[in-house]
């Protein structure tokens, strides 16, 4: 297994070194992307500067809102869906086409009613990462197997104690399933808005230094974002697989 | 755990003319599964339940543990009546791995003890007596899912024998394992049940596990099904697999079988329809 | 899944309904300022599709889109066999690409931009991102997850290594592959649309912004539903031939 990652990571550190050949050979020029070394370099100053912090903040914050908003409101509707057959099999076409659909369509009738504030954004992040949720935690609730339910009862757990102690852990792994895709979301949701229209937070800053030829600004913004996605995803799937394991299965 | 006198105290179980039907919801038929039937379990015995694919043997069981209210008919636990409410004092394994995969050895077996409302020390002695008892003590901090099949079923022993139980229901749970696995388990069973003292009813569709395990044997008809024969082992109460080589072992296998014969036959004849049936009437009813 | 295709159709009719009538309260509770009644975006969405340019856009963003396609199938394909079946470059990069499908692809966008410049290759390049990806991860999926026993029959067989991959394997793949070429196109089609709000003088997404930029609400309304209605009927189509392939496989 190490051996793979080595191999990762001598495949991803291959290709920033071509990158930095290509670049300092002038095969890629300056004005298009300057040289990673340099990426790196500009990165740590704007880091250094603060200015973008406030950016960040805002970024952040409405990621993290719009997900906990999603999987709030994900988990209590999968629960309340699981229930109801008839509820679920309408709204069924809607969950499997529903990443189907540009969401982002809906942005601007968004800004038109809420006016171009936070609000439209985390409508739009949590409008995408909801259904993830819910699908996943459907999924998680039907493969429980019923004799863990029989269990329950014959230990004489009340309906909140076999939820919370039975229910719950056992779809567990497909409802951190649905949460890994919703932090995805929510995050695409946050700074895919900001890049179309916002008055701030990252998104909007790549789209401004963009605009600006502010290619110093701008790359190192690419490269903050890329980073931290690949790290959140990677810290939730390490939980996924801690579980996954535990249990026996991949 | 302590032992308890043959014949004092009220009858484990009584039933009488106890069926089962399954509504018929869109699409199904209604399915009468069970019944009627009239059994009475003796305090203390080890009673075994065969019968063809489809009888209604895990239904009945279901019944018993309160799992389903019997459609017609009185049961009764100890002299109080059961209906769909599972009574205090029973215990229940099921064919299915019941483990709860996220809980360690120790913590599944520690979750019987959820609402017992004992102190943290009793918990802890009686959990340690129960991985003892079913051999798991060198295994407690493992997790279902590295440990085989046949000790996956003994966490769930274990789990039913922390509460001690005064009746043990099994349901055909070794029907997973392999045949020198199930032979072993049921000496385990064996020595739990001596050990403890509880009235045991085992679902089993292996005739040579029946007749090695149990006091008395109860032969199911096909679906409907009903009580066409109860056979009796005369076996001591100290037995292991050992006991297989005696001639009479043979001899209520066989018997076993003749009774069994003809029903397998006649459930076999409706066993593409049949059991499918059941199995989805049983899953609507839930 | 378990519901008939009727009760299916009857789901899906009367969610539409249901969502119509949601849209008539809002726009009634909303007002002018912020909605377009369903019945004024039907007549604007008449209006527009029937009004000189508007096949071009049309066009425009179908050929950009059709040609991200075909260029995601053909690479996820072609790198989903390799990676599926060269174990040691399928252990290495497909967790990578999975890491890849989680990255907002949006912030390459600029990148993208700069390297293939405004319009048609933009789109394109963009589409095929977001496509190209979970072909690569399901056609990888599908390969590695074929069932042992099939393989062992294949040998017992005594057939050819091409053969088992005609007979055996591709058969036996195809449900999953195609579950992932459905998510391509979805994706595919969300890559071309999004490139075009930005960076587009033509196609639907171009008409989408500058609706919101002249405030034309019905305008937004009317796009926002062609886009909507188009990728949700070829999407149902798509999972209905994906379950049927499920059923069967």
């Amino acid at each position: 297994m190490t051996l793979l990652r080595l191999y990762r990571w001598a495949v991803v550190g291959a290709a920033i070194a071509l990158l930095e050949v290509l670049c300092l050979k002038r095969v890629i020029d300056p004005i298009t992307m300057q040289a990673p070394h340099l990426i790196v370099r500009d990165l740590y100053r704007l880091l250094a500067s603060g200015r973008m912090n406030g950016a960040i903040v805002k970024t952040l914050a409405n990621t993290v809102l719009s997900l906990v908003l999603a999987v709030g409101v994900g988990l209590i509707v999968a629960a309340l869906l699981h229930r109801r057959r008839t509820l679920r099999d309408t709204l069924d076409p809607l969950f499997a086409t529903y990443y189907a659909v540009p969401v982002f369509a809906f942005y601007p009738f968004f800004i038109v009613v809420f006016g171009l504030g936070d609000l439209p954004q985390i409508l739009i992040a949590f409008m995408l990462s909801v259904v993830a949720v819910i699908v996943n935690t459907l999924n998680g609730l039907d493969r429980i197997p019923p004799v863990l339910l029989k269990t329950a009862r014959i230990m004489g757990l009340g309906a909140a104690e076999t939820a919370l102690r039975v229910t719950l852990p056992a779809a567990g792994p497909h409802i951190v399933t649905g949460v890994k895709l919703a932090v995805a979301y929510a995050f695409i949701g946050i700074i895919g808005s900001e890049f179309i229209l916002s008055r701030g937070g990252i998104g909007y800053e790549i789209s401004f230094a963009y605009n600006n030829f502010e290619n110093a600004v701008m790359y190192p913004l690419i490269v903050l974002i890329l980073i931290a996605s690949v790290v959140l995803n990677s810290l939730v799937n390490g939980w996924e697989r801690t579980m996954l394991e535990r249990r026996g299965r991949r | 755990m302590s032992a308890v006198e043959a014949g004092a105290g009220p009858v484990p179980v009584s039933l009488r003319r106890v069926g089962k039907t399954f509504a018929g919801t869109s699409g199904r038929p209604v399915l009468q599964a069970l019944g009627p039937i009239d059994l009475e379990l003796r305090r203390g015995e080890f009673f075994a339940v065969v019968g063809p694919s489809g009888c209604g043997k895990s239904t009945l069981l279901e019944v018993i543990a309160g799992l389903t209210a019997a459609s017609e008919g009185s049961v009764e636990f100890e002299g109080a009546p059961i209906r769909g409410n599972v009574p205090d004092g029973v215990g229940v394994v099921f064919q299915e791995d019941a483990s709860l995969p996220w809980l360690t050895v120790r913590e599944n077996v520690a979750f019987g003890l959820r609402r017992s409302g004992l102190s943290r020390a009793a918990r802890e002695t009686r959990v340690g007596d129960a991985l003892r008892i079913a051999g798991l003590t060198d295994f407690a901090a493992a997790y279902p899912a590295q440990l085989s099949g046949g000790m996956r079923q003994r966490v769930c022993i274990a789990r039913t024998l922390v509460t001690q139980p005064r009746l043990i229901l099994l349901d055909e749970p070794f029907g997973a394992l392999d045949q020198q696995t199930r032979l072993l388990m049921g000496e385990e069973v064996l020595r739990v049940w001596r050990e403890t003292g509880a009235t045991v009813l085992l679902i089993t569709h292996a005739l040579d596990e029946a007749a090695m395990l149990a006091d008395r044997i109860g032969v199911m008809s096909a679906r409907p099904g009903r009580l066409k024969e109860i056979v009796e082992t005369g076996w001591p109460r100290q037995r292991d697999s050992g006991i297989i080589e005696r001639p009479e072992f043979g001899a209520i296998t066989a018997r076993l079988w003749h009774h069994l014969r003809q029903e397998s036959v006649k459930a076999l004849g409706r066993a593409a329809p049949g059991t499918a049936e059941e199995e989805t009437a049983v899953m609507g009813a839930r | 899944m378990r519901a008939s295709p009727l009760r299916s159709a009857l789901n899906g009719a009367m969610l539409v309904v249901a969502l119509i009538v949601i849209w008539q309260l809002v726009y009634w509770s909303v007002g002018d300022s912020g909605l377009s009644s369903p019945l004024e975006t039907a007549r604007y969405t008449v209006a527009l599709v029937t009004r000189e340019g508007f096949g071009e856009h049309l066009y425009d963003t179908m050929r950009a889109f059709f040609i991200a396609f075909v260029i995601s199938v053909t690479f996820g394909l072609s790198l989903g066999f390799w990676l599926g079946f060269d174990r040691l470059s399928g252990d290495v990069f497909e967790p990578m690409f999975a890491t890849l499908y989680a990255i907002p692809k949006l912030t390459l966008y600029p990148i993208l931009l700069l390297a293939l410049g405004l319009g048609a290759p933009a789109k394109v390049g963009f589409g095929v991102l977001h496509g190209l990806i979970p072909i690569v991860l399901f056609t990888v999926g599908a390969v590695r997850n074929t069932r042992p026993i099939l393989l062992k029959t294949g040998r017992v067989l005594k057939l050819s290594r091409w053969q088992t991959v005609r007979w055996i394997l591709c058969p036996s793949a195809i449900p999953e592959i195609f579950t992932g070429l459905r998510v391509g196109f979805s994706l595919t089609l969300i890559g071309t649309l999004l490139a075009e709000m930005f960076a587009s003088q033509r196609g639907l997404g171009y008409l989408l912004m500058t609706a919101i930029g002249l405030h034309n609400l019905p305008q937004i309304m009317s796009v926002t539903v062609l886009i909507v209605a188009f990728a949700a009927s070829v999407s149902t189509l798509l999972l209905w031939m994906d379950r049927r392939l499920h059923e069967r496989g």
